[in-house]
C-alpha cells in the first residue's frame, strides 16, 4: 500500500514519463492535477485584517471601505430615484417606491398602525444596509481588488464590529422608545406581569444585542465559509447552488433584524390595556 | 500552539457543531411539518404560513449558528493558543 502510494505519487509528477510511454496521455492529465494544486484557485483566510491606525485607535479598513460603498450605493439610488418625481413612476422611481412599500409594511406589521411611522426610518435603515451589505458580499467580486495586509474586501457585515453596532443601535432605539413614550414609568415592565421575572427580564436587555450581533455575523460569516471551503474543493460549478442558498439566507437574516428590531421596540412602548 | 490545546480546540468545535445542530434540527423539522400540514388544511393560507415559516427557520438557525460561532474562535481565534 504504501509502495504503490509513493508510485502514484511519483506518477503524478510525471518522473516516470520516459519509461511509461504508452501510458503518457493518463500521466499528463494526471500532472494537469497537479498543476491545479500548484496554482490554487481559492484559499482560505479568516482573521487577516487591513488596519487603519488612527491615534490609539486600530480601525479594520477592509470593513470601513466596503461599508462606505455600500452606504454610498445607498444614497446614490436614493438620490437618483427622488430628484425627478413624477406621478407615474418608472425606472428606478419604481423600485424605490416598491422597497419603501415593503417596508411599510414591514414596520406596520411590528409595531401597528398607529405607531409605526417615526420608526420607519430606523428600521428602513436597518434593513437596507444589512441586506446590501450582505448581497454586496456575495454579488461582487471583491477579490479583484487588492488591499494590503493579506485582507480580503468582503461583506461589512461579516465582520463582529459592524453587526454589535447595529444591535447596540437597536438596544439604544429601544430604550430610547420606551423612555419616551412612558417616562420613567418604563421601568415598570420589568416588574410588571410578577416581579419574580425582575432578573430575567434584565437578563434580556444584554440577551438581546447579542444574540442579534451573533445571528447577522455566524449567518454571514457560515455562508462565506462554506463556498470557500467549497471552491478549495470543487472550484467549479459545485458551489453555485450553496451560493444561491447564501443569498437566500442573508435576504432572510436582513429580515430577521429588521423585524427583530421591530419587536423590540414595540415590545418597549406597547402599554398594557391596549391592543393594537 | 500546544498540541493538547490544539487537540482540544478541535474536538471542541466539533462538538460544538454537532451537538449544536440536534436541537434545531428537530425543531426545524417540527415546524416544517406543522407548516405542510396547515397548507394541506388551508391551502389559501399558504403564503402566510410559508413567511412566518421562513422567519422562524431562520430563528432556529441561529441557534446552530452560535454553535458555530464558538467553532470558529476555538479554530481560528483560540484565546488559549
Amino acid at each position: 500500500m504504501q509502495g504503490s502510494l509513493s508510485w502514484l505519487l511519483r506518477f503524478v509528477e510525471g518522473q516516470q514519463l520516459s519509461s511509461l510511454p504508452r501510458q503518457s496521455h493518463r500521466i499528463t492529465m494526471l500532472a494537469g492535477l497537479s498543476v491545479l494544486n500548484l496554482f490554487p484557485l481559492a484559499a482560505l483566510e479568516v482573521g487577516q485584517q487591513w488596519y487603519w491606525e488612527i491615534g490609539n485607535l486600530k480601525l479594520h479598513g477592509q470593513t470601513f471601505a466596503t461599508s462606505w460603498f455600500v452606504i454610498l450605493l445607498l444614497v446614490i439610488a436614493s438620490l437618483a430615484a427622488t430628484r425627478n418625481v413624477q406621478r407615474v413612476p418608472s425606472g428606478i422611481q419604481n423600485l424605490m417606491e416598491y422597497v419603501l412599500e415593503f417596508l411599510r409594511d414591514l414596520a406596520r406589521n411590528q409595531l401597528g398602525e398607529k405607531e409605526y411611522r417615526p420608526w420607519l426610518p430606523f428600521i428602513g435603515t436597518l434593513f437596507l444596509f444589512i441586506f446590501v451589505s450582505n448581497w454586496s458580499g456575495a454579488l461582487l467580486p471583491w477579490k479583484l481588488i487588492h488591499i494590503p495586509d493579506g485582507a480580503e474586501l468582503a461583506a461589512p457585515t461579516n465582520d463582529i464590529n459592524t453587526t454589535v453596532a447595529l444591535a447596540l443601535l437597536t438596544s439604544l432605539a429601544y430604550f430610547y422608545a420606551g423612555l419616551r413614550k412612558k417616562g420613567l414609568g418604563y421601568f415598570a415592565n420589568y416588574v410588571q406581569p410578577i416581579p419574580v421575572l425582575l432578573p430575567i427580564k434584565i437578563l434580556e436587555d444584554f440577551t438581546k444585542p447579542l444574540s442579534l450581533s451573533f445571528r447577522l455575523f455566524g449567518n454571514i460569516l457560515a455562508d462565506e465559509l462554506v463556498v470557500a471551503v467549497l471552491v478549495l474543493l470543487v472550484p467549479l460549478l459545485v458551489p453555485l447552488p450553496l451560493m444561491a442558498l447564501g443569498l437566500f439566507t442573508s435576504a432572510i437574516q436582513a429580515l430577521v433584524f429588521a423585524t427583530l428590531a421591530g419587536a423590540y421596540i414595540h415590545e418597549a412602548i406597547e402599554s398594557e390595556g391596549e391592543e393594537h | 500552539m500546544d498540541s493538547t490545546v490544539a487537540a482540544a480546540s478541535v474536538i471542541a468545535a466539533a462538538l460544538a457543531v454537532g451537538l449544536g445542530a440536534i436541537g434545531p434540527g428537530i425543531g426545524q423539522g417540527n415546524a416544517s411539518g406543522q407548516a405542510v400540514s396547515g397548507i394541506a388544511r388551508q391551502p389559501e393560507a399558504e403564503g402566510k404560513i410559508r413567511g412566518t415559516l421562513l422567519l422562524t427557520l431562520a430563528f432556529m438557525e441561529s441557534l446552530t449558528i452560535y454553535g458555530l460561532v464558538i467553532a470558529l474562535v476555538l479554530l481560528f481565534a483560540n484565546p488559549f493558543a
